[in-house]
């Protein structure tokens, strides 16, 4: 099926299901452990064994010598796995460095020893006794230092320009000219990656946790040199990706190539300790943003540009993605740079680019509204953009709300008791501030398929290789079932996240939700053609209710054509491209900082959303409000410390990466605009995974400001970086 | 981990005994920092003495109106006892500032002041670090600093002391109460327990080979307003900053010692007599001779901010 022009009015419009709040589907499983994860499944396997893999203790250089001798001869071991034994492993279109083999070392705890053995204690014991000889070799691994070497490079085309930016900021009346510091951050998900792996002659079969199925599948054909074909990934339940289970990582090639030398399936999961630097993080960025404005407030002139880093020199995290779509502004210049460096994989986390960028920003508009002496709720309003990309005005904008999610946002927070002069809010001890920030964050589809299976209970079965990572795919998937086929959402089941499963969209860049709803759609498009061919009636002009089909002046049963099954997938046509889809929200934030310890403790937050139908508010606004948390840390804490001697990320566990906690998130609302989009697909509906991240750090930092009267632009802002320059104790 | 033989014992006396028979021996109890640093193989004893069984888990009046509290008195129970929320809140108050309430209730009173430093060069056996590798160097000193000590560190070593109860008891200047494998019993006063480092920072308190700690004994009340204010990157579940044990008197004097600074609590008499001078005498004096990093040189301003804070509060709030 495919969606090729604006959607008209259609059944969603009339949703009885889509659209209303919906307990998980999934919820009872999850509550009573019957969902388990990827490395609880070894129940269903017989006889697995336990991989253990051993990380690289330098950052870069190359492996003279292993010696396995001990590790071998300990007790319970199978086989041991070493890097200077094996070429490397192929390198997917996913992957940076090689997950495995050879002798050259890429980056801290790259894996480059697999142990496996009866028992996870004696693999990880073992692990122990192998004896590796490394020659380190110098590494770059300072982004402030490296960054110049960056604009440009390789003949890069990096910037992209509209009027005459370095005019207009010069004549303009009112300037803001800032930098802005953003550090490398982790995924932190709750379930480490894991893998059980078992080969049945040359198929192979890969129980994992993993967010995009079918790149699973092509990637590991790519990493083993096998046929996509002979490869099953089946991934039902995720506990949290964020980005960093797009890609298969190590565990499950070696999980795979243990299995394959210990002939039996093998168990590997990521010891938490390893996961900072063996997989993926979020790049550092450096930003620098310009703008220029009238006295009225209107901007006239707005650069940003952005340094980051990667092992490969290429494929940063690009702060600049909102800026083109966020605010007016005739004359404009973005720029992204990326270097080399030798620290592990950069790669996205929830909101790539936008996640950050916002942090830049955002904050930039808070100080140009300082500049102006305007309020800065007024100023982001003053600058919406109306009908054309401001950065790219050949694309028309699909649907967009943003002045109502900051009005409304303002009223429901109570913004206009925020004190203009920062410093002037005290409660006791608490110096009190109040922030806001607008954000953006695309709305994309990917084409994405499924089945659907009508019983002849007139039951409803959904199978489709996408993946819920926590965040109620299940639940919709099935709402979208029942209101295509009229039937009650307890009718429905769902099956999820297996490779034998029609292809889907995957759960990545916010496009999940939409996607993958519209291909379960066209598959019930495709079910009720096929119940009208057999009992002869025109599906698409038949209403499916309560379990009845109606048709012109004639009436069945849902099951009258009995057992039934039928695939469909949706695909998104050129006409989009004219557009830009996009999801918008306001943030507001209040905190109090401790005036004599700097301690900033959030009082409330606020999002107000616009991001189209939401398919089911419960689950969406969980959605927000974890990427509410998120961003919360990312502004107060979350900091991977490089260490630029070694060249790896010191803190690399729970103890010392510290994400928030409960008591660091006291009190959250988020609103839901009730708007449609009919550029995005028949549901008019957009997701919302990642909006809930775009602009809630900004809106904190502009609340420190505002309560504190000091700028601090270097994330995370922890109190170290202002203690001295807090207002004097009375 | 590495494999390891285990028993149980049955006395105090039998099971520092049996520490001192045995090479490469620990004791366990709660094993909640223990077990962690033993599946990194930073702790690898060949042995395991569970000391769980021992009883120990009374905390008892003293005759001269102090407390007697067991080696094995989890953290739960000792923060939630009447006499120590009475007559002790400091302490009530410091332990449960600590880690969680899961690990506060496996956690006991003689394994907590044995806590190990969380120095992220410590935990990566992949770094030189003098305290697991005696010579092998430092490698967070000129490198990511920003928890570590200000104060009382070394050359070979500028990890702290992390954990929240034992600066408590050094305000309240509890008494470390042991047993040796031969049978003697005596008493450490906790300033003289934890060891600065030196430049042998892999001893860290003044235990001998196979000694038990069985007893913590508080002396008798003092009276005065009582304050642990903890000062970390996030609300709970967070190691210090800086943290602020105090006993404040009415008159302005009292005691105070600093957590999260040190290879221990930190407290200095000298320091204590300029309270009624105000938290910049105070921290003038006890951070007189510290040698900070350029990522931990707040730690002494905040040392003084949060104690500023402590003596600017009306007697009647407390702090958590």
């Amino acid at each position: 099926m495919k969606f090729d022009s604006p959607a008209g009015d259609n059944l969603f419009d009339r949703s009885r299901i889509v659209g209303k709040s919906t307990s998980r589907i999934d919820g009872p499983r999850k509550t009573t452990g019957t969902a388990p994860y990827a490395y609880e499944r070894g129940d269903e396997v017989a006889n697995p064994a336990y991989g253990v893999i051993l990380g690289a203790a330098i950052a870069k250089g190359r492996i003279r010598r292993m010696d396995a001798r001990d590790a071998r001869r300990a007790p319970g071991v199978l086989s041991v796995l070493l890097a200077t034994e094996r070429k490397p492993v192929g390198k997917s279109d996913w992957n940076l460095a090689p997950l495995f083999g050879g002798p050259e070392v890429a980056h801290y705890h790259q894996a480059v020893a697999l142990v496996v053995a009866e028992t996870f204690e004696q693999a990880r014991a073992a692990s122990n006794m192998i004896h590796v000889d490394y020659e380190r070799t110098d590494g770059t691994f300072d982004l402030a230092a490296a960054a110049p070497a960056a604009e440009g490079a390789d003949g890069n085309q990096d910037r992209s320009t509209l009027g005459d930016f370095d005019a207009a900021f010069a004549a303009a009346p009112v300037k803001v000219d800032a930098r802005y510091t953003t550090p490398d951050e982790s995924h932190a998900m709750m379930e480490p990656h894991a893998t059980i792996a078992m080969w049945e002659g040359d198929k192979l079969t890969l129980l994992t946790s993993n967010q995009m199925i079918n790149w699973a599948k092509t990637a590991m054909g790519q990493i083993l040199d096998i046929p996509a074909e002979n490869i099953r990934v089946d991934s039902p339940f995720v506990g949290g990706g964020f980005g960093g289970k797009l890609f298969i990582r190590s565990d499950a090639v070696l999980a795979a190539l243990g299995a394959r030398e210990a002939g039996r399936p093998v168990k590997v999961t990521l010891q938490r300790p390893l996961m900072f630097n063996n997989t993926t993080h979020r790049h550092a960025t450096m930003q620098h943003l310009r703008i220029g404005a009238e006295a009225d407030g209107r901007i006239t002139a707005i650069a940003h540009e952005n340094w980051s880093g990667n092992i490969t020199g290429e494929e940063g995290e690009d702060g600049t993605m909102q800026t083109p779509k966020l605010y007016t502004g005739a004359n404009r210049m973005t720029g992204n740079y990326v270097t080399q460096l030798d620290l592990p994989e950069g790669n996205a986390m929830r909101a790539p680019g936008e996640a950050v960028g916002h942090m830049a920003l955002e904050v930039a508009m808070d100080e140009l509204a300082e500049a102006l002496d305007m309020d800065p709720v007024e100023l982001r309003i003053r600058n919406d953009a109306q009908d054309r990309v401001p950065g790219e005005p050949s694309k028309r904008i699909s649907d967009r709300h943003l002045t109502r999610c900051l009005r409304e946002g303002a009223d429901r927070f109570g913004w206009s008791a925020r004190s203009v002069v920062p410093g002037r809010m005290r409660e006791g001890r608490w110096l009190v501030g109040m922030g806001v920030a607008a954000g953006y964050r695309g709305g994309p589809t990917q084409t994405s398929g499924a089945r659907v299976r009508l019983g002849a209970d007139g039951k409803v079965a959904v199978e489709t290789d996408m993946t819920d990572i926590g965040t109620g795919s299940y639940t919709i998937i099935a709402q979208t079932a029942a209101e295509s086929l009229g039937v009650p959402l307890e009718r429905v089941s769902v099956e999820l996240g297996d490779s034998g499963y029609p292809v889907s969209a995957g759960s990545g860049g916010q496009w999940g939700a939409a996607s993958s709803t519209a291909g379960v759609y066209a598959a019930c498009v495709n079910l009720r053609r096929a119940i009208g061919e057999k009992l002869n009636f025109d599906a698409d002009r038949a209403e499916f209710v309560d379990g009845e089909i109606r048709a012109g002046n004639q009436s069945f049963a849902l099951t009258a054509a009995g057992e039934m099954s039928a695939d469909g997938k949706m695909e998104f046509g050129d006409f989009k491209d004219d557009y830009d889809v996009g999801t918008y929200a306001a943030h507001f934030a209040e905190v109090g900082v401790d005036a004599y310890t700097g301690e900033t403790q959030i009082r409330r937050m606020l999002a107000v959303c616009d991001a189209g139908r939401i398919l089911n508010p419960l689950s969406a606004r969980s959605q927000v409000i974890g990427g509410m948390v998120m961003a919360a840390g990312a502004t107060l804490m979350e900091e991977l410390a490089v260490d630029k001697r070694f060249g790896f990320f010191a803190n690399h566990d729970l103890a010392t990466y510290e994400v928030p906690v409960h008591a660091d998130i006291p009190h959250q609302e988020v609103l839901f605009l009730d708007t449609l989009d009919p550029i995005v697909s028949p549901l008019k509906a957009k997701g919302v995974g990642e909006l809930g991240i775009c602009g809630p750090g900004a809106a904190i930092a502009n609340a420190i400001y505002n309560a504190i009267g000091v700028r601090v632009r270097d994330y995370p802002i922890t109190l170290d970086k202002y203690l001295d320059r807090l207002p004097e104790l009375a | 981990m590495q494999s390891f033989t285990y028993e149980r014992a049955q006395t105090p006396a039998e099971a520092a005994k049996a520490a001192a028979e045995r090479e490469n021996a620990k004791f366990i109890a709660g094993g909640t920092n223990l077990l962690d640093l033993m599946k990194l193989e930073i702790e690898r004893p060949t042995h395991l003495i569970d000391v769980g069984r021992l009883g120990l888990k009374e905390i008892e009046d003293t005759s001269d109106g102090g407390l007697r509290i067991g080696t094995l008195v989890s953290n739960t129970a000792l923060s939630a006892h009447p006499r120590v929320r009475r007559d002790y809140a400091v302490l009530t108050r410091a332990i449960q500032a600590g880690a969680s309430g899961q690990l506060r209730n496996k956690a006991t009173t003689g394994g907590n002041l044995l806590q190990r430093t969380r120095c992220p060069y410590f935990y990566d056996t992949n770094m030189p670090c003098n305290k697991r590798q005696p010579g092998a160097g430092c490698a967070a000193q000129g490198g990511y600093s920003r928890q570590l000590g200000v104060v009382g560190v070394s050359d070979s070593c500028i990890a702290t002391y992390p954990g929240d109860m034992a600066v408590a008891m050094r305000v309240l200047d509890a008494v470390v109460e042991t047993i040796a494998p031969d049978g003697t019993e005596r008493r450490i006063p906790i300033a003289d327990f934890h060891r600065l480092w030196g430049d042998t920072p892999h001893i860290e308190n003044a235990l001998q080979p196979g000694e038990l700690i069985t007893h913590v004994t508080l002396p008798r009340p003092i009276g005065g307003r009582h304050v642990y204010r903890k000062v970390r990157d996030r609300a709970s579940y967070a190691f210090a900053l800086v943290s602020v044990a105090a006993v404040l008197q009415p008159d302005g004097r009292g005691r105070v010692a600093f957590g999260g600074v040190a290879p221990k609590p930190w407290r200095m008499p000298e320091a204590d007599a300029e309270l009624p001078r105000g938290a910049k005498a105070v921290v003038g004096r006890a951070f007189a001779d510290a040698r900070p990093t350029e990522h931990n040189r707040f730690k002494i301003a905040l040392a003084q901010r949060a104690l500023a804070g402590i003596l600017s509060d009306a007697p009647a709030q407390q702090e958590g």
